[in-house]
């Protein structure tokens, strides 16, 4: 099953034996004990896993936030887990989009500036307020955070990420502040990206529900990928329910 | 403006109250340092100028009388460049219109022309034409304080003969740049003036035909000074030399670098302790401003800002606190030092003196506080720039709390909750509280240090001017005078008592050690000079022996019963062991003190005096002065009261005024470190007083939590203060001993009082600001923000 779709599908992201170990003195926490994994070019994958089971570490070295302790992580031709920090700097600054589960947005900074600040400093991106557009917030561009409300803030979050016209979208429980009306607001906004810019969308949570709007779900156990389920058909953010 | 920019300036904006308190510190700093380089250098700079272009000596040799002869074998020293011969003399002046006694210095300058050595600067009109002697050149003071002109009269009284004499041109002598009259401690320009003839007239007056009482120096580049003083002392001997000296005994020289070496000190001392302050403070906020932006910085760096991004974002803010600073700094300095210029002509008498601040000052200002600021924050960036991107994936933790010892004592238990908060938030930040309260400390000390020396001058004078120096009037004779002319003084109107002392000039040598100074012989038990010790207890003087001032004992390495040597500079030339007999302890000036028919012995003279002090009364001043000048050998009348009244002027005019100056900027630095430690203090615990205020706490009890830490911090930095200012005064009053004051160590109660209000009224002052902010908390917003 996973043969046939490697040959249709261009893999983006893959890792093997990857392995973080956290040192707390004495301690040592495994955090990831051996994962292997794929992303593919344009599906939208949802990871599950129970609390501490690893997915925010993973997510983190996809990402370039973090550096795994062994392993490979390949990105194209790149082996991330060997690269230095000026590789790593550039290499989220002009290919990877985070999603926060706290948005962190700039407080001092409006709508349009946070998204701003980021399409600044990238080689071909979109104008903040047609990102803006995209999450349905165009006529909030000019409001601070704290005039926004959770999933506004998170929506920006989005804009924020995906205004660079990034390869990936990274998304680490956005929903897991709102409410679920919101939270599917806030999954609408990230399928219409998905779907629309066709970018590679990876979007850890706690809720098995929303695997359902997955192409493919990877669940996570103990550090380990214990099982990888393709959906034979996406549903729309609409049609869940929690 | 691209957006990180404008975080930049929003960032600025929530902060001015702190940026602006931060930056009146730096500004401070900048300030005494611009202040103090740009004056040390205008200084040095016209001091140089002055005594190249007029060609000041570098040796100098006072003697009773020797034929021109003399001067070849002078000249033909070896390490001697040029030799210049000249006449001195005290006289008396007579100003129209002014009914005080005028001391004059006169010097001979060679027949109608620039004398090699020591040439004179003039200001306005010409030296004396050649073959006159009823022209005079006087010096710039002193024309100025009696409004003379070229042209105008004045009457000398040289030699005892009244000559009338006109002003050909008014003059400024590299030896006079400091203009003070023999034996005063401050200059009188109404009452002291120098002046200028030709030789030929001095010597007449004088009998001094083809000989010279004074000598000056020029040494051959790179000669010492030491073998060509040894050769003169040698040379002059027979004719009453009273040993040279080089420019370090030289009392103009003498004055002038010791202000170079208190601006010096100033230089460093207060730049540091200002810019200190303020990188202690920009540290405290961008440390805060670091630790509540951690969330952002891990998500610009998530999004691909680099460590370089970060490191200059944070390190802009910084430097525009610094350049605001600096710039205020600069700006204030340059106009401080054009103030203190103007003071530094009065006293000190160059052609000119101008404080234009050289750009490359503004750049060391610039430099220095940039250096401090960056010392200062360094490690707050190097936080920012080391931060995790995978932080921003997470929380805040919160911050980690134990119970102290004083809250499980058994006072801990009786406590509220608000208080035990407070002890907490002190405990947790212990590094914090303690550098605030060592920063308000500082101030205070500054503080004390200010206001210390208001009361010590104070007291300095009071024990000069009622416990040593009694009398109303000195008086100088020309000679040493029997002592039967007391019984003179005693019958002049005005008069009420006449007490007489022998004053006789020596060097006092023990080992390599020595001083030029002279010894005062006095009755046995003196009523017009007091002899006090340190805790102002009248000494007796001893039948035989010596009484030194106990500064000059110690600069000797002398104590009580060691023998000494005296050489005597008046007369015959000799040489004398003598012992200490004990030490006296006044302010002012060093002294030698002995038994007046002792020091007449040690001359081989009868009972001479060289003078005499005298209690009057005031009311009949006029009268006195003329009948005084009328007393035979009388050389100078010096007025104690007048020089009290004029020495505490001085005092309030530059002293008091520097220090009142330090004052404010003490002040500043205690409003900057409270106010910085309220606003943060405020912005830190926002979200936890606003939730306090929504569980029911009324705006008193919430406001308590937070003014009662700073008033904590504030109630602990004042005896700090107390203990690093008296400490600071102490050194201060050591470091400032000189030869010709001591400033006494007493601090009054009052003084530390002042010094705790000080820094309280800062405290309420930044307390009452950050009280308006507690008022409008608003506990909706402060509660939804999460930075
Ligand atoms: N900085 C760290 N230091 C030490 N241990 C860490 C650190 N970050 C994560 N861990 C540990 O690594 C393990 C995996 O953490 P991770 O955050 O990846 O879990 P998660 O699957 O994202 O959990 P959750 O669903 O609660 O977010 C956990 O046991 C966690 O305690
Ligand atoms: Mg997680």
């Amino acid at each position: 099953m996973q043969a046939t779709e490697s040959v249709n599908k261009e893999v983006i992201f893959s890792t093997r034996g990857l392995t973080k170990v956290y040192r707390m003195g004495e301690v040592e926490i495994h955090a990831l004990r051996g994962v292997d994994m794929e992303l593919y070019a344009g599906e939208l994958t949802v990871m599950l896993g129970a609390s501490g089971s690893g997915k925010s570490t993973l997510l983190n070295i996809l990402g370039g936030l973090d550096s795994a302790t062994d392993g490979v992580v390949r990105y194209g031709e790149q082996n991330l887990v060997r690269a230095g920090e000026k590789v790593l700097t550039s290499f989220r600054r002009d290919h990877v989009g985070f999603v926060f589960q706290f948005y962190n947005l700039i407080s001092s900074l409006t709508a349009r500036e946070n998204v701003a600040i980021v399409t600044e400093i990238s080689r071909n991106p979109m104008r903040p307020e047609e990102a803006l557009e995209l999450v349905g917030l165009k006529e909030r561009m000019d409001h601070f955070p704290s005039q926004l409300s959770g999933g506004e803030q998170q929506r920006v979050a989005i804009a924020r990420a995906i205004a660079k016209r990034p390869a990936v979208l990274l998304c680490d429980e956005p929903t897991g502040a709102l409410d679920s009306k919101t939270g599917i607001r806030v999954l609408e906004a990230i399928e219409h990206i998905n779907r629309e810019l066709n970018t590679t969308t990876a979007v850890i949570t706690h809720n098995q529900v929303i695997g359902e709007m997955a192409d493919r779900v990877i669940q996570l156990s103990d550090g380990r990928v214990s099982d990888v389920h393709v959906n034979d058909s996406r549903k729309s953010p609409r049609e869940l329910h929690w | 403006m691209k957006t990180i920019h404008r975080k930049l300036l929003r960032d600025l904006g929530r902060l001015k109250g702190q940026v602006a308190a931060i930056a009146v510190v730096i500004a401070a700093g900048v300030m005494t340092l611009i202040l103090a380089v740009t004056n040390l250098e205008s200084i040095q700079h016209s001091q140089q100028r002055f005594y190249e272009e007029q060609r000041f000596a570098d040796v100098f040799v006072a003697l009773t009388r020797a034929p021109e002869s003399v001067s070849e074998r002078l000249g033909a020293i070896p390490g001697v460049n040029r030799v210049e011969t000249r006449i001195r003399a005290g006289i008396r002046l007579e100003v129209p219109g002014y009914s005080d006694p005028v001391r004059g210095q006169l010097h001979s300058i060679p027949d109608g022309r620039q004398p090699d050595i020591n040439a004179l600067y003039l200001r306005e009109g010409s030296l004396p034409e050649p073959g006159r002697s009823d022209q005079v050149a006087i010096s710039e003071p002193f024309a100025e304080a009696h409004d003379l002109r070229a042209g105008d009269r004045l009457t000398a009284i040289i030699n005892g003969r009244e000559e009338r004499l006109t002003v050909s041109g008014i003059a400024l002598s590299p030896e006079w740049i400091y203009q003070i009259g023999p034996a005063d401690i401050l200059p009188d320009y109404e009452r002291f003036a120098v002046l200028w003839m030709n030789r030929r007239a001095v010597a007449n007056a004088f009998d001094l035909d083809g000989a010279f009482n004074s000598a000056v120096f020029t040494l051959q580049a790179g000669a010492d000074a030491e073998p060509v003083i040894d050769a003169i002392d040698e040379i002059l001997a027979p004719y009453g030399g009273i040993g040279a000296h080089d420019r370090d005994d030289q009392l103009s020289h003498r004055f002038l670098e010791e202000e170079i070496d208190q601006l010096r000190v100033m230089a460093v001392m207060l730049p540091t302790i200002f810019l200190g302050v303020s990188a202690f403070l920009l540290s405290v906020l961008m440390g805060r401003i670091i630790r509540t932006q951690r969330q952002a910085i891990a998500v610009l760096k998530a999004f691909g800002y680099s460590n370089r991004d970060m490191a200059l974002h944070y390190g802009a803010l910084t430097g525009i606190v610094v350049l605001v600073g600096a710039v205020a700094g600069v700006l204030m300095g340059g106009w401080a030092a054009d103030h203190l210029v103007q003071v530094y002509l009065e006293y000190f008498r160059f052609p000119e003196l101008d404080a234009r601040i050289a750009p490359r000052y503004i750049l060391l200002g610039v430099a220095v506080a940039g250096g401090a600021a960056a010392l200062g924050t360094w490690r707050a960036v190097r936080r920012a720039v080391s931060l995790a991107p995978a932080e921003a994936m997470r929380p805040p933790a919160p911050e980690t709390f134990k119970q102290g010892w004083i809250e499980r004592s058994r006072l801990g238990r009786l406590l509220d909750q608000s208080t035990r908060i407070i002890l907490r938030n002190l405990a947790r930040h212990r590094f914090k509280a303690t550098l605030s309260a060592l920063g308000i400390g500082l101030s205070a000390a500054l503080m004390l240090v200010g206001s210390f020396q208001f009361g010590a001058v104070d007291k300095l004078f009071d024990t000069q001017y009622r416990l040593v120096q009694k009398s109303d009037v000195i008086l100088h004779f020309t000679d040493p005078t029997p002592e039967r002319s007391l019984n003179e003084l005693m019958h002049v109107p005005g008069v009420q008592f006449a007490e007489g002392f022998r004053n006789v000039p020596v060097r006092l040598i023990n080992e390599q050690h020595d001083y030029r100074t002279s010894i005062q012989g006095m009755d046995t038990e003196p009523r017009l000079l007091g002899l006090i010790d340190k805790q102002h207890r009248p000494i007796s003087l001893p039948p035989e022996g010596l009484l030194l001032t106990d500064f000059l004992a110690d600069h000797l390495q002398l104590r009580p019963g060691d023998p000494l040597t005296v050489e005597i500079l008046e007369g015959h030339r000799r040489t004398l062991e003598v012992e200490l007999a004990g030490v006296v302890s006044e302010p002012l000036g060093v002294s030698a003190y002995m038994e007046r028919r002792a020091l007449n012995r040690l001359m081989r003279e009868g009972p001479a005096i060289s003078g005499a002090w005298l209690l009057t009364d005031n009311a009949r001043n006029d009268e006195l002065f003329d009948a005084l000048w009328d007393v035979p050998r009388v050389a100078s009348i010096g007025l104690i009261g007048d020089a009290e009244r004029r020495i505490r002027e001085y005092i309030a005019d530059t002293v008091l005024v520097t220090m009142g100056f330090l004052l404010l900027l003490a002040g500043s630095i205690a409003f900057a470190v409270v106010y910085n430690n309220a606003r943060i203090a405020f912005a830190e615990r926002e979200r936890e007083l606003a939730t306090l205020r929504v569980l029911g706490f009324t705006r008193a009890e919430v406001s308590w939590i937070l003014i009662g830490e700073l008033a904590l911090i504030t109630l602990i930095a004042i005896p700090v203060g107390w203990l690093m200012g008296t400490g600071f005064a102490l050194a201060l009053s050591e470091a400032m001993a000189m030869d010709m004051f001591r400033i006494p160590f007493v601090i009054s109660v009052q003084t530390y009082a002042f010094s705790a209000l000080g820094v309280v009224v800062a405290t309420i002052l930044s307390l009452l600001l950050i009280t308006r902010r507690l008022y409008r908390l608003d506990m909706v917003s402060a509660l939804k923000t999460v930075e």
